[in-house]
Formats: structure tokens, C-alpha cells, sequence
């Protein structure tokens, strides 16, 4: 018996929402005294691959023909995958494949999905009982499964990553696959070098009040100060100061990092839906009736244009001193 | 072109969310609900300037109790052509997109919609469901949909950036910020759907692969610790030494 983790590797990586998808898997293997399988594809370095052992991955097969991921062929290799190596639980990162290759594999195994789950399932006999978040993330809804087999999608930075630095045994799969009902023509990379947002633990945030797109170099010192990411309010992006894919919100991307640094932002509701999950929230404001500072742990009334410079200086002051 | 639009009802984005029956059940107590924003401004508007573009028809499907009429009218006010209602309870993801899956696969659609996800649950499943169960592809998250004949060009949002992808109709696609701009009833459209058809359907047999048993809220947020602006080297302090987040 196993758990079967799929480790999505666009562009021969394997990023953090994975690495916690296999610590997730490898928790629940030790509850049902199991160990994790690992499936993923492309030409990710056999290094990384046996370095996903570090995360409690027991066994990695990587297919190697599959250059690039499909929800179909996908769907078909993991359920049988999952029929070869016995897994009675699925795990996945709740990322844009795991959104797509998920509920599709739930649909043809007949196996209850918790899409974007935040918790280690409660076993009791064949029952998970898992927590996710639900009302964008105003609520908590507790989930039961009792299908033979489970499909999970983890949040992510929903659970810490622990790395023990272990090794995998790495097999290659050399089933025959079918060629994709969809092609890619063309992939168009955003963000440039910076750290993507989804994926950062820190973000610098800025809204209407900095006035004007010229005005960002003061958001954009603090964040590579911090090593952070950059984003905004829907407005900012709507009148083209700032990219589309920086949009945080509930139209845009949801993140959950472990601080959020809002400077100029009121903080309306749909703004909160895509960062309610942060850690810490820092709101600069410099109204002191924003609604932002009621979700905020620590709030400053005062001009963004004057705060975040100090606040810049205050950071490399203390990164020189530690 | 037919295209099917999956539409699905929500609290609206400002409701205070609580609950009842010891936290089982959604307090729908003074909730104005709307369509899922999704459905409505992405999948529904692309739908219907597609089918001005190019001819054809659009109906929406919604799985849910007669609650639901009213902002099914909503989504035939804005254009829809017609409307189905699977008369049944939407307590399960899967259980809705076999409901969905089963009408499509009888009336044949080329082009079935959904919103990326709902902002009640938040799963982004349906429209992968549908798909599967009806042996379609499937685009998700897309935030611009172009159809010449019955080839369709696609863009959607992937880790770290856009994909351009193409493929063949049937198909279906979940949509997202991009597709379109919102649409606000007019008056006519309103009168209209009055006499628009909604054809209610009883569900066909299946089964829910999971159950929703409670519910809570998330941990109160404790009072917002106010800083002197002047003070940035207390801010940094804190976010090190009490929030340890640098």
C-alpha cells in the first residue's frame, strides 16, 4: 500500500507546494503505516529527483516521454499508478495542475476529492475527516470521505516543510502514452526573475495610494530589501500601473505568505478574500479609518511615500546587525 | 454554436458568513445571494458574446432547489437563451457535475463554461468533472477564449505565467478574470427573462463522494498593535521577535 504524490515539474522544476504535498503525503503514510510513491514526469535532474526523498518520499517514478503535462494523459498514468502501486490515497498541491488533474481523476476512480485542504486528515477506519477552507477563506469546513480511494490537494503554505535529507530510489515508467487533446503553442513567463507570488513567503503589496506607477521603486526597495515579492489591489492593476498577474484578491490571485505588507490599500472585502490567509499583516495607511487595519496585526497610520524608505532602512539596519 | 453555461448560486462577496444547526449548516438568514461571480461575469458574458459573434444558443444549468430561480432569471436577464434547473441538492462536487455531465451528454453542446471556481467552496472541481465524465478536454482557468469553426484558442494562467493553447470543440473550459467585462442587465433583458424558458429536471441517479459535517470560523484576529510611523525599527523587531516571520 502507498500514497501516491504527483509532483508537477513545468520547466524540469519541482517546487515548494510540491515539497509540501510529499510531506503532507508522508504524514499520512505514517498514520497508515505506509510509505509515499512520487509521480512525476519531463527532464527534472535525477539529483532533485532523489533528493525528494529529503521530503519522505520512499520511491520516485519519473516518465520521461511526457514532456509536458496534460490533464487527460495525466489522469490516465495516475489512476494506473495508483492501481500498480495499491495507493488508496492521492495527494496533490492545490496549484493550477493540481486544480485541473485532481477533480478529474476523482470523476473517473470515483474517489471523493478535498480540493485545497489546510489539515493532516483524522483516519478513523476508511473515514478522512480533512478541513479546508471554504467562503474565501471566512470559513472552515470540516469534510468526510469514505470512498475506498481519497483525493487530496493541499493548500499551500498550509503546513510546514521538514527535510531530513534522505534519499529516493528513482525508477523510470516507460508506459505507452497518448498525445494530448490540447497543445501548447506558446508559454509567455510573468514576473520576470522576481520571486513568484504564489510562491513567496513575503510580499510588499501596494494600492491607489501611491499615486502613480513611478511611484513603485519605494515598494519594489523594500521588497528586494526583504527578499520579497511585489503585488497590488485590483484597481492598480485595472488601470495598467501594475501587471495583471501582481492582483491579489478575490478576482485575482489568492496568496497566503507568512507576511503581508499592504501599503495605500483600503482593505475592501474582496481585497481581504485573497490575503486572509497571511501569517502576519501589516497595513500602512494614511487614514486610520481603513477597514484594512480591523484584519491587520500591525498597523501604522502614515504616508507610504514616508514609512516604507524608514521602513527599508529599519530592515537593512537589521539584517547588517544579524 | 450550443454552449452550455454552469451557473451557481452565491453569498454575495460582502456577507457576513455564520452558521446554524451547531455550526452544520450556512446561516442563509438575511444573505443576498447572487451568481457566483465566475459563472457570471467570465463564463456567462464570453458565452453570450460568442454566440452574438457567431450564432447559436445559450443555456445555463444549475444544480439546486427552486431557491435558485431567482438568480437563474438574473442569468437569463443578461442573455442567456434558456435555463435548466436539476431540481436536487448541490451538496457535493462531484454528485453536481454528474448532474451537469448527464443533461450535456443527452442535448450535445459544443462548448460547455464554467467559472474557474465558487466563491463559497472554493474547489475549482466541476469543470474538470464534467469533462472527465463526458471524455472531453478540458481548459482551466482561462482567461481568454477565441473560436474560429470549431477550433478553439486558448489562453490560460499556469505556475509563473500565460499559456496559448489550442484545441478542437467539444470541449470544456473554466473561466477567469480576463474572459470578459461584466454585464448589467438592462431592462428589456430583465422583462425578457420573465417569459425566458427554465425547464426543471429531476436529478438522474449518483452518488457524493464527500460530505461537508461542520463548519467554523477562523480564529479571531487579535487587536491591531498600532506603531508609530516614525518607529520602523519596532515594526522590524516585532515581525522578528514576536510575529517571527523575518
Amino acid at each position: 500500500m502507498s500514497v501516491l504524490v504527483f509532483a508537477d515539474a513545468a520547466h524540469g522544476k519541482i517546487v515548494k507546494a510540491t515539497h509540501e504535498a510529499i510531506c503532507y503525503g508522508k504524514a499520512i503514510a505514517d498514520k497508515m503505516g505506509s510509505s509515499v510513491t512520487v509521480l512525476t514526469y519531463g527532464n527534472v535532474d535525477q539529483s532533485a529527483l532523489e533528493g525528494l526523498g529529503a521530503f519522505g518520499a520512499s520511491k520516485v517514478l519519473v516518465h520521461r516521454g511526457i514532456e509536458h503535462v496534460d490533464d487527460e494523459v495525466m489522469t490516465k498514468l495516475l489512476a494506473e499508478t495508483a492501481g500498480s502501486e495499491n495507493a488508496k490515497v492521492i495527494v496533490f498541491a492545490f496549484d493550477t495542475s493540481g486544480k485541473s488533474i485532481a477533480p478529474r481523476l476523482s470523476a473517473r476512480l470515483k474517489a471523493g476529492l478535498v480540493a485545497g485542504a489546510t489539515t493532516i486528515p483524522e483516519i478513523d477506519g476508511a473515514k478522512f475527516t480533512i478541513k479546508k477552507n471554504v467562503f474565501s477563506g471566512k470559513a472552515i469546513a470540516k469534510f468526510e470521505v469514505e470512498t475506498e480511494q481519497k483525493i487530496i490537494s493541499l493548500l499551500p503554505n498550509s503546513i510546514p516543510v521538514t527535510n531530513d535529507g534522505g534519499s529516493a530510489s528513482v525508477e523510470e515508467l516507460n508506459t505507452p502514452v497518448d498525445q494530448g487533446r490540447i497543445s501548447v503553442q506558446e508559454f509567455k513567463a510573468e514576473g520576470g526573475d522576481g520571486i513568484p507570488l504564489p510562491e513567496a513567503e513575503l510580499v510588499v503589496s501596494a494600492g491607489r495610494g501611491l499615486k502613480g506607477p513611478e511611484n513603485w521603486g519605494i515598494v519594489e526597495d523594500l521588497a528586494n530589501e526583504l527578499g520579497a515579492a511585489t503585488a497590488c489591489s485590483r484597481p492598480v492593476a485595472d488601470i495598467g500601473w501594475r501587471p495583471h498577474h501582481e492582483h491579489v484578491g478575490q478576482t485575482g490571485v489568492a496568496i497566503r505568505p507568512n507576511l503581508y505588507i499592504a501599503a495605500g490599500i483600503s482593505g475592501a472585502i474582496q481585497h481581504l478574500a485573497g490575503v486572509n490567509g497571511s501569517k502576519t499583516i501589516v497595513v500602512i495607511n494614511t487614514d486610520p479609518e481603513a477597514p484594512f487595519f480591523k484584519a491587520a496585526d500591525y498597523g501604522i497610520v502614515g504616508d507610504a511615500f514616508e514609512v516604507l524608505p524608514r521602513l527599508t532602512e529599519a530592515v537593512k539596519k537589521f539584517k547588517s546587525a544579524n | 454554436m450550443k454552449i452550455l453555461v454552469c451557473i451557481s448560486k452565491a453569498p454575495d462577496t460582502t456577507t457576513k458568513i455564520s452558521f446554524t444547526d451547531n455550526d452544520t449548516k450556512f446561516n442563509e438568514d438575511k444573505v443576498q445571494f447572487i451568481v457566483n461571480p465566475y459563472d457570471e461575469w467570465y463564463a456567462l458574458v464570453r458565452g453570450i458574446e460568442l454566440k452574438e459573434a457567431t450564432g447559436g444558443t445559450v443555456t445555463t444549468i444549475t444544480v439546486g432547489g427552486a431557491d435558485h430561480d431567482p438568480i437563474i432569471r438574473k442569468a437569463l436577464a443578461i442573455g442567456a437563451d434558456g435555463a435548466v434547473r436539476v431540481n436536487a441538492a448541490n451538496s457535493d462536487a462531484f454528485f453536481v457535475a454528474d448532474q451537469i455531465a448527464n443533461y450535456a451528454k443527452a442535448n450535445g453542446f459544443d462548448l460547455v463554461l464554467t467559472g474557474k471556481e465558487t466563491i463559497n467552496y472554493n474547489g475549482s472541481q466541476v469543470g474538470a468533472m464534467v469533462a472527465e465524465l463526458m471524455n472531453l478536454p478540458y481548459v482551466s482557468i482561462a482567461s481568454k477564449l477565441d473560436i474560429d469553426g470549431s477550433n478553439a484558442k486558448i489562453e490560460r494562467d499556469v505556475q509563473g505565467g500565460v499559456e496559448v493553447v489550442t484545441g478542437s470543440l467539444p470541449m470544456v473550459i473554466s473561466c477567469a478574470k480576463g474572459m470578459a467585462e461584466q454585464r448589467i442587465p438592462n431592462m428589456r433583458g430583465i422583462m425578457a427573462a420573465r417569459t425566458k424558458p427554465l425547464e426543471v429536471v429531476e436529478p438522474s441517479e449518483s452518488a457524493n463522494l464527500t460530505k461537508v459535517v461542520g463548519y467554523e470560523l477562523p480564529a479571531e484576529k487579535g487587536a491591531v498593535k498600532m506603531i508609530d510611523p516614525e518607529n520602523m525599527g519596532e515594526l522590524v523587531s516585532l515581525l522578528h521577535n514576536e510575529a517571527k516571520v523575518i
